[in-house]
């Protein structure tokens, strides 16, 4: 761990529908965290993450981003698929939208390793829940190393299999010096070593 | 965060390959365009004067109507499935956003419409120096629709029935580009110049063109908020 922050977020309060949702949320985020998000339904930790984003304005607080340049990823609720690309064309748009230089065996070897390689070339319409799921979270290997990702339920609708490979996608994300802050309603099977836990209940994340 | 220009490219490029797999919808708003034109002669009479006085502003009606048609659709399917949050994420702002969906929105129905127009022209028997004029007056007026339309849609996303909120706030702002670009050909026809007409639509265009956009971004920022 190197100790450089990528996200610095002071006093945070967002509400919605007139109703504050969370108020005084303190954190920072370094190079090689990987933080879950925990709170239960309602609590605001999809709106949390949409503040991070930039794409929400919070109600009070700052949100700091460091890292200089790096990029920050953000994979919502909603895969952001088109239905009538294929699953390369989608990479390829998303990549062309964040900038990324992409060779053919980058793509390949990401396709691989997500399981949609023999699907690489259906309408993203035509593919499962879970692989679509796969889809959005593939386009993160593709990004920058230090980028940090902001990933929203990144489990959702995954089998084993899936729910396996973004843990080891994450692990080795936190490891190659980048950082990542997700929600999810199952623990996730990362050592718990590596991950920290940001509770945000009850308006203050401890 | 990625280039303004980049990020133009990105959604120009799969708006038109989007647009690429759905032919269909596509040549939607011109197929009304010309059928909904070409039923007035039915309606009103075969009377070639009548037809040949009445053709700009009819044109230039329909040509309003078929750009509007697909306008209700432009930001909602992208804030539904989450790819306007990627699109504005990327670019840091949403100014290259508005650009890029109103140039596609403009290319693949404007630029369509404006190439339809002078076949309409024959159809009613108009001398072909005012179809000229016509097809100039819509390569001219169609982008300010389309523009104009993007805000409207912009402003009426995620609302719900916004449909009906969008032909308010939107028509009414169409006007003048109607009320030139029907009166450069009807100046024309009546032998005079249509060069004011002509000024006219090409300043309401520039206007457009640097208004629209900004307030369109304005107001995606509020609806994705």
């Amino acid at each position: 761990m190197t100790g450089r922050r990528s996200l610095i977020v002071r006093g945070l309060a967002c509400s919605r529908g007139g109703r504050t949702l969370f108020h005084d949320v303190d954190f920072a985020l370094e190079a090689g965290d990987l933080v879950w998000l925990r709170a239960a339904n309602g609590y605001g930790k999809t709106t949390l993450l949409r503040a991070l984003t930039g794409l929400l304005m919070p109600d009070a607080g700052t949100i700091a981003r460091p890292g200089g340049d790096a990029p920050l990823y953000y994979v919502a609720h909603a895969n952001a698929l088109k239905g009538d690309l294929t699953v390369v064309e989608s990479l390829r748009h998303h990549a062309r939208l964040h900038a990324i230089e992409l060779d053919e065996t980058t793509i390949a070897a990401t396709l691989g390793r997500f399981g949609l390689h023999a699907r690489r070339h259906a309408s993203t319409r035509a593919l499962s829940q879970g692989q679509r799921r796969r889809v959005a979270l593939a386009a993160l290997a593709l990004g920058r190393a230090d980028a940090t990702w902001i990933l929203d339920e990144p489990y959702d609708a995954l089998d084993a299999e899936g729910t396996a490979i973004v843990d080891a996608l994450l692990v080795e994300h936190a490891d190659a010096g980048g950082s990542a802050l997700f929600t999810s309603h199952v623990p996730p099977a990362i050592d718990a070593g590596r991950l920290r836990i940001l509770q945000l209940d009850a308006g203050l994340a401890t | 965060m990625t280039s303004a220009t980049t990020v133009f490219g990105a959604i120009l490029a799969r708006d038109l390959r989007l647009a690429a797999r759905r032919r269909v919808e596509v040549l939607l708003p011109v197929a009304f365009f010309v059928v909904s034109a070409s039923l007035f002669p039915l309606g009103i009479g075969p009377e070639p004067q009548t037809l040949r006085q009445i053709a700009p502003g009819l044109v230039w009606v329909c040509a309003l109507l078929a750009t509007l048609m697909s306008v209700p659709t432009l930001y909602a399917t992208d804030l539904d499935d989450g790819s306007l949050d990627q699109s504005l994420l990327a670019a840091g702002s949403a100014l290259p956003v508005a650009c890029a969906k109103a140039l596609a929105h403009w290319l693949l129905t404007g630029l369509p419409l404006t190439i339809a127009a002078p076949l309409l022209g024959l159809l009613f028997d108009v001398e072909p120096r005012s179809v000229l004029a016509l097809a100039a007056s819509l390569l001219l007026g169609t982008p300010v629709l389309s523009l104009l339309g993007n805000l409207g849609a912009a402003l009426t996303l995620g609302v719900r029935s916004g449909g009906v909120l969008l032909i308010l706030l939107v028509v009414p702002l169409c006007v003048p580009a109607l009320i030139f670009g029907s009166g450069a050909v009807v100046a024309l026809d009546s032998g005079l110049s249509a060069r004011g007409h002509f000024s006219l639509l090409a300043a309401l265009l520039i206007l457009t063109t640097l208004l629209a956009p900004p307030a369109t971004a304005a107001a995606l920022r509020i609806a994705t908020d």
